[in-house]
């Protein structure tokens, strides 16, 4: 969990999401729709983009999963999210820390990536404030460099 | 919190087949994107799940030596859509799994799920239609293997017998050599959509430009996925030319029974239909180094 061994007993119909927020107060990973539509609540399980609200905490048994709250490394903001204060990628701030994981595992995965593809591989998250253009500009300096 | 009663990690097969015959309440869960949706919203209540999930050998894709490809239920639509044999092979199972929902759910919703639920807007549904699919389904007294387009019998039911679970879903290869195809997924969004139709075709040149064997499988075309049998045999042996495909369209819309639902018209549906399938042809045909038609 964010680096660390954590060890805790969970209900079977808990979410991964409601365990993150309510129990480890990871309160980075937001609760938007809750049928796994919108991408709030994204986090990385063994470094894949997942719906935590559509996830049971007791599938996390044994993973490694980051929130946003596991990203900056040391108080250094890490590429994707230096990138995404660069473009200005952030309005009212919800659905970015699903957006900046989505972003680090495509970065990460090392894939070459077009504007398309970037458009893609976000299509699973919404920004109701519809700041689009400047998310994709941040993944797309963070992609290259 | 979901209102789950009971839960039971399955950890082979037949484990899951020996639970599955003992409680008949039990609901298999994999990837958990279509059956959790239910849950919360309350259409199924207090369940009792059984996880397939840690089943490693359910989530393959292989060649057998005849050149069949299997396909485990478990792979996920993010699996199939970077896989290298089904790239190579099955190109339009692929378009279909790049098609499904978005990225967090294609890296969780698993391919057996997708038949599994029934779901007329499957998306793998109408391209395993047109590449003749079998599956393999399983129980605690043995294994039958049934054509997928057996498997529906309307809509969000499936002929999986009391206690049977999906192993296997397998192309051989006369049903994928020599075909090519398209799939064209219509809905109003270019993401995180349900097909509002789904158009798959496969289909294999006599010569450039003559047919030689058909295939039209639909999704939400009617109560289940579909095949056009008509339509198909009109095409086989036949010149290709815009006038037969046309004629195929129009074919094609005979077998099927479109709806009205909030997502789409009856009418508007059976439009699509009709020339979505001329396109998916056409496509297919330039693809398999035939005529071009426009």
């Amino acid at each position: 969990m964010n680096g660390k061994r954590e060890s805790l007993e969970v209900q079977v119909g808990e979410t991964l999401l409601t365990m993150l927020r309510e129990r480890l107060y990871y309160t980075g990973a937001k609760k938007g729709c809750g049928v796994g539509e919108c991408g709030a609540c994204t986090v990385l399980i063994d470094g894949v983009p997942i719906n935590s609200c559509i996830y049971l905490a007791v599938w996390a048994d044994g993973k490694e999963i980051v929130t946003i709250e596991g990203v900056a490394q040391d108080g250094q903001l890490s590429k994707v999210q230096q990138a995404f204060v660069d473009e200005g990628a952030i309005q009212c701030g919800f659905c970015t820390p699903g957006l900046v994981l989505t972003a680090t595992s495509l970065v990460e995965s090392g894939k070459k990536c077009c504007r398309e593809d970037i458009k893609r591989e976000l299509s699973g998250h919404l920004c109701r404030c519809t700041g689009y253009q400047n998310i994709i500009k941040a993944v797309e300096k963070a992609v290259e460099g | 919190m979901f209102r789950i009663e009971g839960y039971i990690e399955a950890d082979n097969l037949n484990h899951a087949a020996n639970m599955l015959a003992d409680n008949p309440n039990l609901l298999v869960i994999a990837g958990g994107t279509d059956l959790l949706i239910k849950v919360h919203g309350g259409k199924v209540k207090d369940v009792e799940l059984l996880s397939i999930r840690e089943i490693k050998e359910l989530r393959r894709i292989h060649s057998y030596e005849d050149g069949s490809i299997g396909i485990g239920p478990l792979t996920t639509f993010t699996d199939i859509a970077n896989n290298l044999l089904i790239d190579e092979h099955l190109p339009i199972l692929m378009q279909a799994a790049s098609s499904v929902g978005g990225p967090q759910i294609r890296n969780a919703a698993t391919i057996g799920g997708n038949l599994c639920n029934g779901a007329v807007s499957a998306d793998s549904a109408p391209i395993l239609f047109a590449l003749n699919a079998t599956l393999k389904l399983r129980s605690k007294t043995g294994s039958r293997i049934i054509p997928i387009t057996d498997f529906y019998l309307g809509p969000g039911r499936v002929d999986l017998k009391q206690g049977e679970i999906l192993e296997e879903i397998v192309v051989s290869s006369d049903n994928y050599k020599g075909f090519y195809g398209h799939y064209i997924k219509f809905s109003m969004r270019k993401a995180m959509d349900i097909a509002t139709v789904g158009v798959a075709v496969t289909m294999s040149l006599k010569e450039e430009n003559v047919f030689d064997e058909i295939r039209i499988g639909l999704g939400v075309a009617g109560p289940t996925p579909l095949r056009c049998l008509e339509a198909e045999s009109y095409a086989k042996g036949r010149s290709i030319s815009t006038k037969t495909i046309a004629e195929i369209g129009k074919l094609a819309l005979k077998s099927t029974h479109p709806r009205t639902s909030w997502r789409a018209s009856k009418e508007y549906r059976e439009q699509l239909i009709e020339e979505l399938v001329q396109r998916a042809l056409k496509k297919s045909v330039a693809d398999a180094g035939g005529v071009r038609l426009e």
